[in-house]
């Protein structure tokens, strides 16, 4: 069975460190949040300028000074700090962020991402993703493998306008985790119930099997 | 040294049409309504703005859209707006979309009298056609231009009569950027106070920043996206 967008983004989750400051995108990323393991201590990190981004308010105690990046009511936790939009960017270049968890409409097997713009549609802009893809230091996808008519979004070369180059460092899809590597897409893990040659057939782009590929457990 | 002025109205009295202005705020969140209503009032036309977003359709920036009063808006994204849309597909607004760190190091530079920065965000992409590229280390980097604006127009939580500014939680964001990147800096307050008042342990924008700093009134502080959770 394909993951379904909370099982992404609880298998992102186990990539997380003690100590991670990160970043996460709108979309199935922001679900990141509800999947850090109990004990750990992992910061989030809001573009908009917050570090200790908490849950949503309760009803009634919303504060228009308080949202996050994707302009949602939040909270902070306990030790957490506002600063501007330039030093927001600014400790995302030099590297203090471990790491960055963004949707995709296209991955290319170098790590090309494609994620802000589809030629002849309304144009909204690229928000903070340049930035980020081309500074973090380490980028996790969440994306689904394919689009709705089946075609793969794992491709040689991305097809739609880039948003960063060479910059993705591990795709987690509903079928499969992929580690992108200077040879291509490495497949690390396969959702439950689904075969190597399925994934493959779903990938347009170079796709390593190196030996027997495990299921993910959760 | 009278920084203080008595309104919005007076405050903007000098911008005209075709003026530069760059005016703080993240969405909603930060930004400075009454000067956004006195400049409707004003009616002035041919701005260009540069903020990150572009307001909604019945507010923030989106009410100087709606009157027409913008020729180009200089932002990271816009999406939240119909009007803008249709002024985008008629070709009456002109929309140039830079990445949202760069604009904020932009104003940035502005501030700190440095004409350009180098920024990795972009390269490869399509916005870096036209633009010098430069290598450090091996890595890519952009050449981007301190942007020169006529006016700033901030929104701050506290401020003093010597114009030094303090902000709240994410109402922060671009503001004391682009307070010190005007030529002119307009600082609007949800409480003006005398000198003295304020800790200046916890002044964000020193006063030499700001030239026109006046008492806000009847802030709406609209919310984007209500997002809640229930108790139990």
């Amino acid at each position: 069975m394909p993951l379904t967008k909370e099982q992404i983004a609880q298998r992102i989750a186990k990539e997380l460190k003690d100590g991670y400051y990160v970043n996460l995108g709108i979309g199935i990323p922001t679900l990141v949040a509800n999947y850090i393991p109990a004990g750990m201590n992992v910061v989030l990190q809001s573009e908009n300028g917050l570090l200790g981004m908490g849950p949503f308010p309760f009803e009634g105690e919303e504060d228009p000074d308080l949202i996050n990046a994707g302009k949602q009511t939040i909270t902070t936790v306990p030790g957490s700090a506002f600063f501007d939009s330039a030093m927001s960017f600014g400790m995302i270049r030099a590297g203090k962020v471990d790491l960055t968890v963004l949707g995709a409409m296209e991955v290319s097997e170098e790590g090309d991402i494609a994620n802000w713009k589809i030629p002849g549609k309304m144009v909204k802009g690229m928000g903070g993703a340049m930035d980020l893809v081309a500074s973090a230091k380490n980028i996790i996808v969440a994306m689904m493998h394919t689009n709705p008519k089946g075609e793969s979004k794992l491709l040689r070369k991305c097809v739609l306008p880039l948003t960063g180059v060479k910059c993705v460092k591990k795709i987690v899809s509903d079928i499969a985790v992929m580690d992108v590597t200077d040879e291509g897409f490495k497949l690390v893990e396969r959702a439950p119930g689904i075969s190597v040659d399925e994934i493959k057939a779903k990938t347009e782009g170079k796709l390593i099997v190196d030996g027997e590929i495990p299921e993910m457990v959760f | 040294m009278n920084k203080i002025f008595a309104s919005a109205e007076a405050a903007i009295h000098d911008i005209k049409d075709g003026s530069i202005l760059m005016l703080g705020g993240f969405g909603l969140c930060g930004i400075p309504e009454n000067c956004i209503a006195a400049l409707v009032k004003k009616q002035v036309k041919d701005l260009t703005c540069i903020s990150n977003n572009a307001g909604v359709d019945d507010f923030g920036i989106g009410l100087m859209l709606q009157k027409k009063q913008v020729r180009k808006m200089i932002s990271s994204y816009v999406g939240e707006n119909a009007e803008f849309e249709r002024q985008l597909l008629s070709g009456e607004l002109e929309v140039e979309l830079i990445p949202q760190g760069t604009l904020a190091t932009r104003c940035m530079a502005a501030g700190y009298g440095l004409p350009a920065i180098y920024t990795p965000a972009g390269v490869g992409t399509e916005i870096a056609t036209g633009k010098e590229v430069r290598n450090f280390d091996g890595k890519e980097y952009l050449l981007e231009y301190a942007f020169n604006a006529d006016f700033a127009i901030v929104k701050a939580w506290k401020g003093d009569a010597h114009g030094n500014l303090i902000y709240k939680e994410t109402a922060r964001n671009f503001n004391p950027l682009m307070a010190m990147a005007g030529k002119i800096t307009i600082a609007e307050v949800e409480e003006l106070v005398p000198a003295g008042e304020l800790d200046p342990n916890a002044i964000h924008t020193p006063g030499i920043y700001v030239n026109r700093i006046f008492q806000g009134s009847n802030y709406q502080k609209r919310i984007e996206q209500r997002t809640v959770r229930k108790k139990n």
